[in-house]
């Protein structure tokens, strides 16, 4: 477990790292997380030990957004102006999505299928 | 020594009592969901974070107390990002078959979800805050509050949309996908995966493994994705 952990900090520093140094625009995880899985291509497979703690880890993701959530407190102020606007946003940007989505998905799986 | 020994109590105590109960109130959330067969409306997350707030104001807590202790789970949600190359791994068979139509829609999808909705909330002069905190909302938790801090949206606001897009989605799409009479699994489970990212991804596992493995994989493209071009889009 501790293997798997390490492997996960040093792909993040290593991330975080690489986003400094380029001053990219990315967060630094997410460069971690494209270079891991390079790094998985490369070896074919998962080791046990990274397995392990990944399970762990996005078994438990609900968790982890709590203390970030909670920080909402600091911006009631915000969200007793502007509420509904954000509610609105959310509701026509979700189902928008979901209908071009479908539809375009839909059509290119056909179309790769068609060709075979 | 007495210093040492105060200097001690006094760091440890504090932070201490605001992660026990930040898991507390959760598994106890954890309990009432499983009690309610899994309603998206009573997420643990989102009942925890209530109740947290409510202890919070209640208690004339400060947010920065109670984040001196949260910050050691906050913490984990670096190497839980790093993590999701796992399940992106396993699904890689699938991206190489079918990468073409599974690239394009995700990155048209992950775009129409972030574009429309900044776009609704720029329509009503909602504060730019607002609409770089709404931008990353169909995009899994843990990518989302990295994208929130890069573009200047406010990483906790982000967070709570992450989670209320979840919600919305889960229960909203599945009736569009049946009005648009899609049958495929693999085309429902990628439409809930990419714009309801993990309560997505949940719904479409009780649809079936196909339609959770697409699911998972649009989720994690789309995170992706997002991170890569929003930066580009409002940079």
């Amino acid at each position: 477990m501790i293997k798997g952990f390490l492997i996960l900090l040093a792909f993040q520093l290593l991330g975080e790292s690489l986003v400094v140094l380029l001053s990219l625009p990315l967060p630094g995880p997410v460069i971690g997380l494209v270079l891991l899985l390079v790094a998985l291509l490369g070896l074919g497979r998962i080791p046990e030990s990274l397995k392990m703690t990944s399970d762990g880890l996005l078994s438990n993701l609900a968790l982890l957004f709590i203390p970030a959530g909670v920080g909402l407190v600091l911006h009631f102020d915000l969200l007793a102006s502007e509420w509904w606007i954000i509610l609105l946003a959310l509701l026509i940007s979700t189902i928008l999505a979901a209908l071009v989505t479908a539809a375009l998905f839909q059509w290119l799986m056909k179309r790769a299928g068609g060709e075979k | 020594m007495i210093i040492g020994t105060d200097f001690w109590v006094y760091f440890a105590a504090r932070p201490l009592i605001w992660i026990v109960l930040t898991l507390l109130v959760f598994t106890l959330a954890n309990l009432l969901y499983q009690r309610a067969s899994r309603t998206p409306i009573l997420h643990p997350v989102l009942i925890s974070m209530t109740v947290l707030i409510f202890m919070l104001l209640v208690t004339e807590t400060p947010y920065e107390t109670y984040f001196s202790g949260a910050q050691f789970i906050h913490f984990l949600l670096g190497p839980a990002t790093v993590a999701l190359a796992i399940p992106m791994f396993q699904y890689f068979d699938e991206i190489r078959r079918l990468w073409l139509p599974i690239l394009l829609s995700s990155a048209v999808g992950a775009l129409v979800a972030s574009l429309s909705a900044v776009g609704v909330a720029w329509l009503f002069d909602a504060r730019f805050e607002t609409m770089m905190s709404v931008a990353p909302k169909s995009v899994t938790s843990p990518i989302a509050l990295g994208i929130a801090e890069k573009i200047g949206g406010l990483p906790s606001l982000a967070a709570a949309l992450v989670l209320v897009t979840g919600v919305m989605g889960s229960i909203l799409v599945p009736i569009i996908l049946k009005r648009m009479r899609v049958e495929d699994q693999a085309v429902r489970g990628f439409v809930l995966g990419l714009t309801s990212h993990g309560f997505g991804t949940a719904v479409a596992l009780e649809v079936g493994a196909v339609a959770g493995a697409f699911s998972g994989l649009a989720m994690g493209l789309t995170g992706l994705l997002t991170a890569f071009l929003l930066p580009i889009v409002f940079g």
